[in-house]
């Protein structure tokens, strides 16, 4: 069973970077929120190796009799998480690129859409345009007045047959016509 | 009942193809749905009558004490009677309804159908919860209906209105059912009622029920909904508002009372709401033109009185609720399905367009008689037995006041009714002396609105449109007047019989345990109910005589909000509500976000370390001495970071903190952390410079002192929670480890000495599959901002490299003539066997921009990092390594050849598609896992082959080893892309001046102040 006491080094190294990190994490340039990312990770990586226990051998089978091993699942579940913060370093990267292609700098501007929210309901005034629940509603005649069912019209048989023979006519005058 | 559920659910799922083949055929067929359940319902007649209907229970969720759990008790019967009987007389009048052109008739059919089969679960379950999960399909289903002309803007703001308000009552009696479930110990309805819950929690619970009824039912002050969703096809109409859906809230009533319809609170409510829906619903009713609108508010004056005599609790009135329930059924649908024809036949509803119709149409005259009698209470009527029963109960209330408040209202109701009867068949069949035309509808009420003092007794317009004329009147098809006339022959056929009634529906009242029990009859002689109806009926006819005058009287007197506008008016307050409530969460600031997100942290991790835990008992300095000076440089470095303002120098200082970073996972015991790490670190390092190039050297001033105040001190305080956290949470471990048989597991099943590559490739594959599916994302994300339109551009080979421009050699290149084409340059790129140079793509170079030591050693080390990085993939199992190291070396491996020889020399360093490495190697890992399973094994199980070869000796390969080449292809593939987007992608547009073009989007200072800089 591995000592479970933490040792204060590594305690005082883990609030060190993550005070940075948050420090910087708060910043509005792109390039030292990803700085502060990188930080926390690291300060997150550490923590969970403080949280597996104390310092042992390397967890390999004849190299470290398994009494002194370190425990070797939160290795497992760092080493996933360093190389997972590559790749969010690259894609933070690339968005700096791209803001800088945009706009000749990396900083996090607030969101327009948001702000423009948050005037319009300063004033009281509608975001989006809700015609159906908004603005003339007509009164229940008139509404009932447009309500009409997709029917014949009453057209009996006789009497749809006859129209359909109607219409038929036009037809067969155009052909005599040519 | 199950089997009638799904013959629903089958019918309705069908009806679409149903009517797509035999059109408006199909709704014959559609109707045997309902008429099923009809017929089913009539031969558990008897058997009901006795106290022996069936019943049916099925496991649905366990867990939650969930069953499919159905009962027919008399209550139950007569609905589904109702629902079924009713509905498929609907169906078949649709058939020749609509036209045949008509539009969405598929659908209509199919959501019609569903309708009816959530009502008959409805009114048959007899679990709770089931209950309200059959209320809430009605409620989405009639939505559908009212909204069946989607494109016009009245229906589908009728449906909205009906959806909402009764959803909302639906959402307060799911918490009633919670509330009452929980203090019964079952939702099982019939136990409930057998022994109902007492209490101030069960009094919170009715009230909630009754909410969710309120609103079904449409009684005040709720009403509105109903007037508003006849927006919906007229057959809708018919079953949903006046037969079905709308009943769903008196079942409710009905379920309920026998156990609670003696509280105070309860009759209070359904007196009051019952009472004033009754005879609001009737005052509105007179002034309405619209048949159809007049019906609606006839609706709810009926409503109203079923409410209340079947809430009020004592045998007597139940029994008279019940049976005007069933004769409004009847009627109402008849009714609805009259004006339908009328409205076919003639292209209106307007009752001020119509003359002459019931000389024309003559049956369909006679049915709306037989229903209109009925609906006033006429003798020999259903209504008439049902109203006189309810009159009678009334009178024999002896509750103090509550008797004769009751019957005064259900006597002024009732005399309503009989005005808005006699106006309706009026209006619709009666030849009149002068029309209104169609034109001067609309306005001529705008009119009347506006002079509403115009003195009463006008004669309708007739001499303001001397043109008037009737609306014209054709023939409807036979099928659409019989449905009716069954239905109104019905009503007097059941009422001939009061007997049978009164024996069919006493098992009912039964179930009540307070009052006398009554009865249904034609004639008990000359009792005061007589006289009472006989005023009642000498009252309607005077107002209906007097109709002119009421009608001008009401328009002159109302004045008030319309519940309808109270409505509306609320929706836009919570709109705007929720606007101010989104401004104020939603500022889009995302260091806002951050910072509320990290302040939570703190308070609660914080809050639950300072609370809940204790210091550690034992705290060690250090594990080894040599910690110290690695976690001295990541502090120091640290700190330096968050003060530096030039990226770069920010960008090393994090490196160096990084690589301290391993030397302390080194020193825990974690040497292939402290390799990737190592790896990870010098990527990044180069990423982060080939970007670092586009971005101005130094971070933008901000001289916000406040705002750097309050990061500083969330900083602090994450930090100090982060350590709270790191000296508790050793301790804090209560079970053995889960590792503790990983070093026997990874040898034994994993094959391999290095537990951890053994973790990440077996024993917890699945993660990493994930986490290579992550990186696979992060990837393609990189490529697609840096390329926009497509994955990734074509690779760069060094002999399609242009000769006019050198690569990083932008601006002013001072050196060109240097690189001036020569003769035999061409020839020496294609006969690389004769190449002089070092590196393939060296000539692309700048000259400036080449050093030939670099090149010499990138050279010789290339090949040697690729064989070392396959010696990493292939010992990973069993030592410090794996496909996560081996894939970041071979990366090196390339930022190396990239950085020494331009984006020509990647290209021809790696000829592939960053693409095809990532599919192939998530490909090959999730392969490995599928080949396991086809093997007998679980996903992703290693499989252990052992075979002696002569020349190697004993090999021992583990099926693993394929799924950690997958790690290392996807690795890699993330390494190129990312020097494919960020390094040569880059390299080019700043060559060609892409990226120097204007942002046409922009107008911020800070371009501006780019833009002056450039200038200068």
């Amino acid at each position: 069973m591995i000592d479970m006491s933490p040792s204060l080094v590594l305690v005082v190294t883990i609030a060190a970077l993550f005070a940075a990190g948050v420090y910087l994490l708060l910043e509005r340039s792109l390039t030292r929120v990803l700085v502060g990312v990188v930080l926390l990770g690291n300060g997150a990586n550490l923590l969970f190796l403080v949280a597996g226990g104390a310092a042992g051998g390397p967890p390999i089978t004849g190299v470290t009799p398994e009494r002194q091993m370190s425990d070797p699942l939160p290795q497992a579940m760092v080493l996933t998480a360093i190389v997972i913060t590559l790749g969010l370093s690259a894609f933070l990267l690339a968005m700096a690129y791209r803001s800088w292609q945009l706009h000749r700098h990396d900083e996090v501007q607030d969101d327009v859409e948001d702000r423009r929210i948050a005037q319009l309901a300063a004033v009281d005034e509608r975001a989006t345009a809700d015609t159906d629940t908004e603005g003339t509603a007509g009164s229940l005649d008139e509404d009932a007045q447009e309500a009409r069912d997709e029917t014949d019209e009453g057209a009996t048989t006789p009497e749809a047959t006859l129209a359909t023979g109607e219409d038929e006519e036009p037809v067969d005058e155009g052909r005599g016509a040519r | 009942m199950l089997i009638l559920l799904a013959v629903h659910l089958a019918a309705a799922l069908s009806a679409p193809t149903l009517v797509r083949l035999w059109g408006r055929r199909a709704f014959w067929v559609l109707a045997l749905a309902p008429a099923s359940v009809a017929v089913w319902a009539l031969t558990w007649t008897e058997r009901v009558a006795a106290g022996q209907g069936p019943v049916e229970v099925v496991e649905w969720i366990p867990q939650l004490g969930l069953d499919l759990s159905f009962r027919l008790d008399t209550l139950s019967w007569f609905m589904t009677l109702v629902v079924g009987g009713v509905g498929a007389l609907v169906l078949v009048y649709c058939s020749a309804y609509f036209s045949a052109s008509a539009s969405g008739l598929g659908r209509f059919g199919g959501v019609f159908v569903a309708f009816a089969g959530a009502m008959l679960g409805l009114v048959t379950a007899d679990d709770m919860i089931l209950l309200f999960v059959f209320w809430e399909l009605t409620t989405v289903t009639s939505y559908l209906l009212i909204g069946h002309y989607s494109e016009r803007k009245a229906s589908r703001r009728a449906a909205m209105q009906a959806i909402v308000i009764t959803t909302a009552g639906g959402l307060a009696m799911l918490v009633g059912i919670v509330l009452l479930g929980e203090a019964a110990g079952t939702y099982r309805l019939s136990s409930v009622i057998a022994d109902p819950p007492g209490g101030t929690l069960a009094t919170v619970a009715i009230c909630c029920l009754l909410a969710g009824a309120v609103t079904k039912s449409a009684l005040i002050p709720f009403h509105f909904w109903l007037p508003a969703a006849m927006a919906a096809p007229t057959p809708v109409s018919a079953y949903l508002h006046a037969a079905a859906m709308v009943k769903a809230g008196v079942y409710l009533v009905a379920r309920f009372a026998p156990a609670y319809g003696t509280s105070p609170v309860w009759r209070w409510i359904v007196v009051v709401l019952g009472g004033g829906a009754l005879l609001l619903g009737g005052y509105r009713a007179l002034r309405q033109h619209d048949l159809k609108l007049v019906l609606a508010f006839g609706t709810v004056s009926q409503l109203g009185l079923i409410t209340l005599l079947v809430g009020l609790g004592t045998r007597a009135t139940a029994l008279a609720g019940l049976a005007m329930l069933g004769a409004h059924a009847m009627f109402k649908a008849a009714l609805f399905l009259v004006v339908g024809v009328v409205d076919a036949a003639t292209g209106t509803r307007d009752l001020r367009r119509l003359s002459g119709v019931g000389r024309a149409l003559p049956l369909t005259a006679a049915a709306g008689a037989l229903a209109t009698a009925s609906m006033i209470g006429l003798p020999p009527f259903a209504g008439y037995v049902a109203k006189e029963a309810g009159l009678e109960a009334a009178l024999h209330l002896d509750e103090g006041a509550l008797g004769p408040v009751v019957l005064v209202v259900v006597a002024l109701g009732s005399a309503l009714t009989v005005a808005y009867g006699l106006r309706l068949w009026w209006g619709a069949f009666a030849t009149k002396r002068a029309v209104v035309p169609e034109s001067a509808l609309v306005g001529d009420a705008a009119d009347q609105q506006a002079d509403g003092a115009r003195s009463p007794g006008t004669t309708i317009h007739a001499e303001a449109h001397p043109d008037a004329e009737p609306a014209p009147i054709s023939r409807p098809s036979l099928v659409l007047v019989w449905p009716a006339l069954v239905l109104g022959a019905l009503g007097l056929g059941v009422a001939l019989l009061p007997q049978l009634g009164e024996h069919l529906l006493a098992p009912y009242a039964d179930t009540y345990a307070s009052g006398e029990s009554g009865h249904l009859t034609l004639w008990a002689g000359l009792t005061p109910a007589l006289a009472v109806t006989v005023v009642v009926l000498a009252l309607g006819a005077l107002a209906f005589w007097a109709r002119e005058q009421v009608e001008h009287w009401q328009q002159g007197r109302y004045r008030g909000p319309e519940a309808d506008r109270l409505y509306r008016r609320f929706m836009r307050r919570l709109d705007d509500v929720a606007a101010d409530v989104t401004a104020v969460t939603q500022r889009g600031s995302l260091p806002l976000y951050l910072g509320i997100v990290l302040v939570v942290f703190v308070v609660g991790v914080g809050g639950v370390l300072l609370s809940r835990t204790g210091l550690p008992g034992q705290v060690r300095a250090w594990d080894r001495l040599a910690q110290v000076p690695f976690a001295v440089a990541i502090i120091v470095s640290a700190l330096l970071v968050t003060r530096a303002r030039r990226r770069l120098k920010a960008v090393i200082l994090l490196g160096v903190g990084g690589y301290s970073v391993a030397g302390l996972f080194l020193l825990h015991g974690a040497p292939d952390l402290a390799l990737t790490q190592v790896l990870v670190e010098t990527v990044t390092l180069v990423v982060f410079v080939l970007v670092l190039r586009r971005l101005p050297p130094y971070f933008s001033d901000r001289p916000l002192a406040a705002s750097r105040w309050v990061r500083l001190a969330i900083g602090l305080a994450v930090g100090l929670v982060a350590a709270g956290v790191a000296l508790v949470a050793p301790g804090a471990r209560m079970h053995l480890p889960q590792s503790q048989e990983f070093p026997v597991e990874a040898y034994e099943f994993g094959g391999g000495k290095n537990i951890v590559n053994v973790t990440l490739v077996d024993i917890r594959a699945w993660d990493t599959m994930g986490e290579i599916s992550v990186l696979l994302v992060a990837a393609t994300g990189v490529a697609s901002l840096v390329f926009l339109s497509r994955r990734g551009g074509a690779i760069f080979r060094a002999r399609e490299a242009t000769t006019d421009r050198a690569v990083w050699g932008a601006g002013d290149d001072a050196l060109a003539a240097l690189r001036a084409p020569r003769a035999g340059d061409q020839a020496r790129v294609d006969a690389p066997a004769t190449n002089r140079e070092w590196l393939r793509a060296g000539e692309t170079l700048a000259p400036r921009r080449r050093s030939v030591i670099f090149e010499v050693v990138v050279r010789l080390l290339f090949h040697t990092m690729i064989v070392y990085s396959l010696f990493l993939l292939f010992s990973g199992h069993n030592a410090p390594g794996g496909g996560f190291a081996a894939g970041l070396v071979t990366g090196i491996a390339l930022v190396v050849r990239y950085l020494a020889g331009g984006r020509y020399e990647l290209g021809e360093a790696a000829p592939v598609q960053p693409g095809v490495l990532l599919g192939t190697g998530l490909f090959l890992s999730a392969g490995v896992g599928l080949v396991a399973q086809l093997m007998g094994l679980s996903v992703l199980e290693s499989v252990i082959v052992q075979v002696d070869l002569p020349v190697l000796g004993h090999v021992k390969l583990v099926t693993s080893l394929f799924f950690d080449v997958g790690v290392y292809l996807v690795v890699v593939g993330l390494v190129l892309d990312i020097l494919r987007s960020l390094g040569a992608e880059i390299d080019r547009r700043a060559e060609t001046g892409e990226d120097d073009a204007e942002p046409d989007d922009d107008r911020s200072p800070v371009r501006a102040a780019a833009r002056t800089g450039r200038a200068r």
